[in-house]
């Protein structure tokens, strides 16, 4: 947990996680080029990085501001789908081009809806906020589940429930076929570029953290009667970070949408949330370099397990179960503290030494 | 800090050990092969992937087409003729992001050829990757249109959606089955709305009147209001284009309810009868089109209903003769190439050789291939396949032949 003692330290935090994500990059893109990679986790490689944005993203309205959300994955479909239209709509620009406004557009809608839903569910506290964003992030998925979206020369069309009302040339296509979702998406996301807005999303989220905003939401989660009285308004604030983390999550889908030739509403249900949530918890709610790494681990772990075939989500459970006993046993912790220190003591005698 | 230094090493230990398995991988290369035995025979081994929903929701269909495609080879391979095949079946709990993965697995262990993926939105994912990597693919039970469209190296055992839709419409209609119909559908289906669409167009095409159409989602386990909505419409056959679980609870709701209308269902009720704790009585009556039934007297259907029953103690559902039938036609396409080119050898055959020379078989006019779910299959250059539907009614507990 952070805590304003350590709020010195922050900045080297903040250095150590910027390295980690570097580090990751050059080596996996070492591996590539050199082909000393399994294509299983060559694959991984975008949607890694994107569930490590949405493990961050969700960090900061979790570990920073304080409220449980259970909807994350509803935010990340509203990019996802967006991202879809714009990359289809720009057909004849440049990948990085589609893929960069694609990215853009769809975190700035998933913005919005962060911002609409958080009208009122940032009115709740506790419990109650969680079951609520729970519901808005299903709500989303159905309504994603019943809309139409084509294309054909005059443009976009739209329509609800009902794909004969699109009204589309013959010769359109359809983008979005309600529950059939996206199909024929062109794949323009690229490593480089999730990587890139991994980088560009920490940013934000630790100069946010070190900031005086991020210090009058941290007010507000440890104790919001004080801060208040501070003259620190807790709806604004609060608002602030649910909105940010809701149109990161929209980044994030909107790699991941492009990623892959096929979307379906359905994938964006309230398992995603969950799993999303469970890298934030295991890597440390407010600690944003657990997040990266539990993300990581998390999302390669059910596929170097494919060797207990049948067994192996019930294999990933318990690793989930022992790395949850582990990182809380008391007596662990001290022994790497003693660990850790000499480790730390080794460094500084080796001087510049990494 | 130290959680943070556990975790480092934790990482370091996991990308040595993920780049040590790279250097192993083997995506096969070189080496073409053809003509190396001669006379026109087929030898060597084929790594043959299978991609599936082992466990999760849809497990019923991916163990069933695992199954089905286990038993075929076992069969090719007890035959010794110089060719084998070597099967391995991975889970993609039916999502597309799993079924990726699985397929980049099955890549890491060198496979040639893939008999997948069982079910439609994972295929979609999974047949666009194979399509840049040229991977065959035969998808023993992927219904889609968009699953082949604009890739020509999958193909299709099944029958596309709109066929199912369509050929349930006609098959209605030409046996007079009903003039009121109701459609209960998934909304949040892909492969329940596109029968759907099919079906409602072809329905209204063809004059049978649709009194009632009703959704539901994924969660639904109440269907008192759908069930209801088709009771009071007075709908003689209700049309169920869904899987089997949500099939189950509606069978049990208008029985309930006192309504017994006629039901029709597609290949996604196969399944129905291996529920567990399902009163099969309720699907008595039970309608589907199918391309496989397992009361068949013909020798080849008779002998795998035989050994899937002595294997795995059940009667095998369509998914699984779809399955068995993948791995035959596969062998069938490279025997006939073999039998045109003076011999095969496909041991270390990489698998974009092998892609162009199947497609080529799949896609040759005079191919085609027997098996379970129809005799004479032959695939048109869209992957698509052509043959006959059949319909079965389940009577007494097993599927009965129409």
């Amino acid at each position: 947990m952070f805590s304003f003692k350590k709020a010195s330290g922050l900045s080297k935090k903040a250095f150590i996680n910027y390295a980690i994500v570097i580090v990751f990059y050059l080596v996996f893109q070492i591996l590539v080029s050199t082909g000393n990679i399994t294509s299983a986790l060559k694959g991984q490689l975008i949607p890694i990085t994107c569930y490590m944005i949405m493990a961050v993203s969700l960090n900061l309205v979790v570990g920073i501001s304080g409220e449980l959300s259970l909807g994350h994955a509803g935010f990340m479909s509203v990019g996802a789908f967006t991202a879809v239209i714009i990359s289809s709509a720009m057909g004849n620009a440049s990948n990085p081009a589609r893929l960069f406004v694609s990215i853009l557009v769809g975190a700035i809608l998933a913005g919005i809806a962060g911002f609409l839903i958080g009208i009122p569910v940032l009115r709740l506290n506790g419990d109650y906020l969680a079951i609520v964003t729970l519901a808005f992030g299903e709500i989303i998925k159905n309504i994603l589940n019943c809309l139409y979206v084509g294309i054909d020369e005059k443009g976009l069309h739209f329509a609800f429930n009902n794909p004969d009302a699109l009204g589309m040339d013959p010769l359109g296509k359809v983008l979005i076929n309600g529950p059939m979702g996206a199909v024929g998406i062109s794949k323009i996301a690229t490593f480089t570029g999730a990587v890139i807005l991994l980088l560009v999303v920490l940013i934000i989220i630790q100069n946010l953290v070190n900031s005086r905003t991020g210090r009058a939401i941290m007010a507000i989660r440890d104790n919001r009667i004080a801060a208040e009285s501070m003259g620190i308004s807790p709806m604004k604030y609060k608002m602030l970070a649910f909105t940010i983390s809701a149109a990161m999550a929209g980044s994030a889908g909107a790699v991941y949408a492009l990623n892959y030739s096929t979307l379906v509403p359905k994938k964006f249900d309230f398992n995603t949330s969950i799993l999303v949530l469970v890298f934030v918890v295991l890597g440390g709610i407010g600690n944003m370099t657990g997040s990266l790494i539990a993300a990581g681990i998390l999302v390669v772990l059910p596929e170097l397990l494919r060797k207990f075939s049948d067994y192996r989500m019930l294999v990933y459970a318990i690793v989930l179960i022992l790395v949850m006993l582990v990182t809380n046993n008391e007596k662990l912790k001290g022994r790497m503290d003693i660990f850790a220190k000499k480790v730390r003591m080794k460094i500084s005698k080796g001087g510049k030494k990494k | 800090m130290k959680k943070k230094l556990l975790s480092l090493i934790m990482v370091g230990a996991m990308v040595l050990s993920m780049t040590a398995c790279g250097q192993s991988g083997n995506t096969g290369s070189g080496n073409t092969g053809s003509g190396a035995s001669g006379n026109g025979a087929l030898t060597g081994t084929l790594k043959l992937g299978v991609i599936g929903p082992l466990t999760g929701g849809a497990a019923i269909y991916g163990n069933a087409v695992a199954n089905g495609a286990k038993i075929a080879v076992d069969e090719i391979n007890a035959e010794a003729t110089g060719f084998t095949i070597e099967l391995q079946a991975q889970d993609d709990e039916h999502d597309a992001e799993k079924s990726v993965n699985a397929y980049h697995q099955l890549q890491d262990w060198g496979v040639q050829a893939i008999a997948g993926t069982v079910t439609t939105t994972p295929c979609i994912a999974v047949s666009a990757e194979a399509n840049s990597d040229r991977v065959f693919m035969l998808t023993p039970s992927a219904s889609a249109v968009a699953v082949t469209e604009g890739k020509d190296n999958v193909f299709q055992l099944c029958f596309a959606d709109p066929n199912q839709g369509s050929a349930s419409a006609q098959y209605i209609f030409d046996n007079k089955l009903a003039t009121k119909v109701a459609i209960i559908y998934n909304n949040a289906d892909a492969y329940s709305t596109g029968i759907y669409q099919t079906f409602k167009a072809k329905a209204t095409e063809l004059g049978l009147e649709v009194v009632s159409e009703t959704t539901f989602t994924d969660d639904t386990t109440d269907f008192s209001v759908q069930v209801g909505d088709a009771q009071s419409n007075g709908a003689d056959l209700v049309f169920l284009p869904i899987y089997y679980t949500p099939a189950s609870l509606i069978l049990q709701q208008a029985a309930s309810a006192g309504y017994e209308p006629k039901f029709f269902g597609v290949d996604g009720m196969d399944g129905i009868l291996t529920i567990e704790g399902f009163d099969t009585s309720l699907a008595e009556g039970v309608m589907l089109l199918t391309p496989f039934s397992a009361d068949a007297t013909d020798d080849l259907t008779k002998n795998f209903v035989a050994k899937y029953n002595e294997n795995y103690g059940e009667v095998p559902s369509q998914f699984a003769a779809d399955g068995y039938d993948c791995a035959y036609a596969i062998k069938a396409a490279l025997e006939f190439y073999a039998a045109k080119n003076g011999g095969l050898d496909v041991t270390d055959m990489s698998s974009a050789d092998l892609c162009e020379i199947l497609i080529s078989v799949f896609t040759d006019p005079d191919f085609s291939a027997d098996g379970v779910t129809g005799l004479g299959m032959v695939w048109d250059a869209n992957g698509q396949v052509n043959k006959q539907p059949k319909a079965v009614v389940i009577k007494d507990g097993v599927y009965v032949g129409m």
